[in-house]
């Protein structure tokens, strides 16, 4: 079993999430909620980091983080899934453990 | 600047974090409506994460907070009608004008004529800006 | 604090303001004015249902300065003096009726 990151700073005021991209193991999972929802957005400066590491690892959003900051969902980077506070709650019991980035 | 006997000062409030995850914004915004009780020369930037704060379709039905967006637009009724974006911050989001919400106040010496707050500037020219200010406030 | 209306007790601050400003209903406001000891007349509630209409635009309640420019406006130019409004709440408009209409005490309130 593998272990889900959770990333909750945006990409571009803390380095959060590329560090998490850069010690998750291939097959953990990074789920961006709070601010951290910023990096899933597509043609940003960090887009294109974020596209390179679901080589890796599985990355879902927060939708009701994305709804509250007016960001929209069909604008995420490809391949990331908009997921609810229910499978937020899957996701954790799926995965061996939750390493919460700060 | 002076205004019979008092003193105007120019007052800037910089806007650098997105909404909700911190309180930052908000408390910017409450502190912005307080300090304009005062009549000083008042702008507002947004720059860096800041420009989220004027993102359009704002819905904080499920995250269980105050949708403080909407509190913008009563800016004008504050006589707050100075409010710079930087250019680069929103390209380096992928983000235009287009995706913020129209900020207006109406001009007192045009007839109430509505006019835009908004103004959109380069880092170099918002560089300006801020040098010309007596106090920047930081959020 | 509570306030009891109609058998029902509404939680409010150490200030007499609605905790939950969805738990507002007029007969409240009324309640609140007697308790004060001056019952409202449709002029107050001009005043009060302005206030409703502008918190659910814009989320906040207006400052004196923008309450008095704002129903100036919407009432009539008579209407749009503080000396009408502070006549109507003599505890000053925005945070006297603001406490009827059920909102929190305004921002910045002077």
């Amino acid at each position: 079993m593998s272990m889900l990151h959770t990333v909750n700073k945006s990409p571009f005021e803390r380095n959060t999430l590329e560090s998490c991209i850069s010690l998750a193991v291939p097959g953990s999972a990074i789920l961006l909620i709070e601010d951290g929802v910023i990096g899933a957005m597509a043609n940003t400066k960090h887009s294109e980091m974020v596209k390179a590491a679901m080589a890796n690892v599985k990355i879902y959003v927060l939708g009701p983080d994305l709804k509250a900051r007016g960001l929209n969902e069909g604008n995420v980077v490809d391949g990331i899934s908009v997921v609810g506070y229910g499978e937020f709650v899957d996701l954790t019991t799926e995965h061996s453990a939750v390493q919460s980035w700060l | 600047m002076e205004d019979g006997d008092q003193v105007i000062k120019k007052f800037m409030y910089m806007n650098r974090k997105a909404p909700y995850g911190t309180i930052y914004a908000w408390e910017s915004l409450e502190v912005v409506l307080i300090a304009a009780a005062f009549d000083q020369d008042i702008s507002l930037v947004f720059a860096d994460d800041g420009v989220y704060q004027l993102m359009k379709d704002q819905n904080t039905e499920e995250v269980g907070m105050k949708n403080f967006s909407k509190t913008y637009s009563a800016l004008g009724d504050y006589d707050i009608k100075k409010i710079y974006i930087e250019q680069e911050s929103l390209e380096e989001r992928g983000l235009s004008l287009e995706d913020l919400q129209g900020l207006k106040y109406e001009d007192e010496d045009d007839d109430w004529a509505e006019k835009d707050s908004i103004i959109l500037v380069s880092r170099a020219e918002l560089a300006k800006v801020i040098d010309e200010q007596d106090v920047v406030f930081s959020f | 604090m509570a306030i009891e209306v109609d058998g029902q007790s509404y939680e409010t601050d150490e200030e007499g303001y609605l905790e939950d400003l969805n738990q507002w209903r007029p007969e409240l406001g009324s309640a609140m004015a007697l308790a004060d000891g001056a019952p409202l007349d449709e002029n107050h509630w001009e005043v009060i249902n302005f206030l409703r209409e502008y918190y659910e635009e814009y989320q906040i309640a207006p400052a004196v300065r923008v309450l008095t420019k704002a129903i100036g406006k919407k009432l009539g130019k008579d209407k749009g003096t503080s000396k009408y409004l502070y006549e109507l709440f003599p505890y000053g408009p925005a945070k006297q009726a603001c406490k009827y209409a059920g909102l929190p005490k305004p921002t910045g309130c002077v």
